[in-house]
């Protein structure tokens, strides 16, 4: 099935998603393709004007152009996604969008799509990463269950 | 290479970040990154003080302060955040005053959006390097020899010639076509003295048409209006020692500028919205049959507070003054009201976005709307407002000035 991640660039959660025989939506598949020119060393770069205006469908014009920026990219990913997990309070590290309005968005927009979601908060101990994992994984094989 | 330290939120999401870079390395500036890494992140964070819902406003945060403690590297500051955002706009204001307040560079802020092109950001960009690589030429406090300065302004060309720190000839008149404009008021500054243009030393350019008149001249001196005006202000005001803060209220944008012993340390420009314009002015002094000269002794007959006009739309402006005229209004108050709308949305818009350091020298041809300058004045508290002699000149004054630094024209 196709898993939506947050935050979307989460090597972790991606990870695991593959792990579990699952096609993880995330970020850097979509950032590849913007890319085009093989000097550019940071491929957000190659972001332009048309991406803000494409994110009109997602937010009006008084939302900050960085927002809609964002959105054009998460945006078709949130629509495509079978199911999601979301992963709240998540440091730097484990992945980041930058923007907590486009971080709010992206979760109701998920959330309201009724596909099955998972709701995480980044653990702390061991014993919460453990018990973290095991959530994701017994989440990903309830999908196959249910995938048939 | 002057480097440009970039401290900004959004600017890849937006598709600007490349428009940054061009409108840098035009002006010989190179766009650097500050550096940080995770764990400096939180602990900047931790130390500034404020709490960001966005990690991107964070790690502006880690930025700004890499700069001030001397972790990175650079000549000056851009500070740039989405427009429309709360938190961005916040946060750019304050790490403008935490770096002022630790570093000497010269910072300058700005908010964009999607539609935001190199070409906006050139004046600026060109700003920030003059102040770092030119620093000795702005330092110039005394005019030598004969020269000539031309501001070729939005609205209007003007030229000055000037000789041993002396203005000696003066031209002035509405811009229509820049090269025209700018051959007729060489020839009324010449008018009354034994010079012709082959005898100037140098010749200063800025304004809109700089670059087009610097080519048609073979100009010694090419210049954005930020440096040479504040350099013309401080001369005329004669206060080239100390701080000072100028405001120039254009024809289509607005600067304020503060300055430390004549070399502008911060600047802001705004032009989105015309209701807080000259030219608002202009097309006001128009529909109350006035000449735009008469507009400021009107205004200063007349109460504000009689005649609401507060919009920042120039064409909302009217219909307020319209309304205003056809409830009643006298031609007094409404001139009074207009020059009162445009001082509180420069205050508004830009001066929020500054520290105002006394005295405030009020600088171009809307200086001489002494209804504007009162105005000004009342928004700031009732703070000291000079209006130098010669105020509607200093762009080209300032080229004058600053040309004269750099020898014999061949």
């Amino acid at each position: 099935m196709k898993i939506a991640i947050f935050p979307p660039n989460s090597l972790i959660l991606a990870d695991l998603v593959e792990r579990r025989g699952h096609e993880a939506l995330v970020l850097q598949k979509e950032i590849r393709k913007k890319v085009t020119d093989a000097e550019i060393d940071s491929p957000p770069l190659n972001i332009t004007e048309e991406e803000p205006i494409k994110g009109l469908k997602y937010a009006a014009i008084e939302v900050p152009s960085g927002v809609r920026g964002r959105m054009a990219i998460f945006g078709p990913l949130i629509e495509e996604a079978e199911a999601a997990i979301i992963m709240e309070d998540a440091p730097f590290g484990f992945g980041c969008i930058g923007c907590a309005r486009t971080n709010e968005l992206c979760m109701f927009n998920l959330r309201k799509r009724n596909i099955p979601v998972l709701e995480l908060t980044y653990p702390t101990t061991r014993e919460e990463t453990m018990d973290v994992v095991n959530k994701i994984n017994t989440f990903l094989d309830s999908l196959e269950d249910k995938n048939g | 290479m002057v480097k440009i330290a970039q401290i900004s939120c959004g600017t890849e999401y937006s598709g600007v970040q490349k428009e940054i870079e061009r409108a840098a390395a035009t002006f010989g500036a190179e766009i650097v990154i500050p550096e940080t890494d995770l764990d400096y992140i939180d602990e900047a964070y931790q130390k500034f003080g404020f709490t960001a819902a966005s990690s991107g406003i964070r790690l502006m945060v880690a930025r700004a302060m890499s700069i001030v403690e001397g972790k990175s590297e650079a000549d000056a500051v851009f500070i740039a955040t989405c427009f429309r955002c709360a938190e961005g706009a916040l946060l750019r204001n304050e790490l403008r005053r935490f770096i002022q307040q630790n570093t000497h560079l010269p910072v300058v802020t700005y908010s964009f959006t999607e539609r935001t092109k190199a070409d906006e950001l050139f004046i600026r960009m060109e700003a920030l390097s003059t102040i770092v690589a030119r620093k000795s030429l702005l330092a110039r406090e005394k005019q030598e020899g004969l020269t000539l300065g031309i501001d070729s302004g939005s609205t209007t060309t003007k030229v000055v010639l000037m000789e041993n720190n002396k203005i000696i000839g003066t031209g002035w008149l509405p811009t229509t076509d820049v090269i025209e404009n700018a051959n007729v008021g060489i020839k009324s500054a010449m008018e009354n003295t034994e010079y012709r243009l082959e005898d100037v030393d140098g010749i200063g350019v800025t304004g809109y048409g700089r670059l087009t008149i610097g080519k048609y001249l073979k100009a010694d001196l090419i210049q954005e209006e930020l440096s040479v005006n504040s350099k013309g202000a401080v001369y005329l005001a004669d206060h080239q020692k100390g701080e000072a803060t100028v405001l120039d209220i254009g024809g289509m944008d607005n600067k304020v500028i503060t300055v430390n012993d004549g070399i502008p340390d911060n600047f802001t420009m705004g032009g989105i919205c015309a209701g807080a314009s000259g030219r608002f002015l202009e097309i006001t002094a128009r529909r109350l049959g006035v000449d735009i000269s008469e507009l400021g002794p009107l205004a200063l007959k007349g109460n504000y507070k009689n005649a609401l006009l507060n919009s920042y739309c120039i064409v909302f402006g009217i219909q307020d003054l319209v309304t205003s005229l056809a409830a009643g209004g006298s031609k007094e108050d409404v001139a009074a009201a207009a020059c009162f709308s445009v001082a509180e949305q420069v205050y508004e818009q830009q001066l929020q976005e500054i520290d105002v350091r006394e005295p405030l020298i009020q600088v171009g041809g809307t200086s001489l709307i002494n209804g504007l300058v009162d105005a000004v004045s009342t928004v700031l508290g009732g703070i000291n407002v000079i209006v130098p002699e010669h105020s509607q000149y200093i762009g080209a004054v300032g080229g004058a000035l600053i040309v004269s630094g750099l020898g014999s024209r061949e």
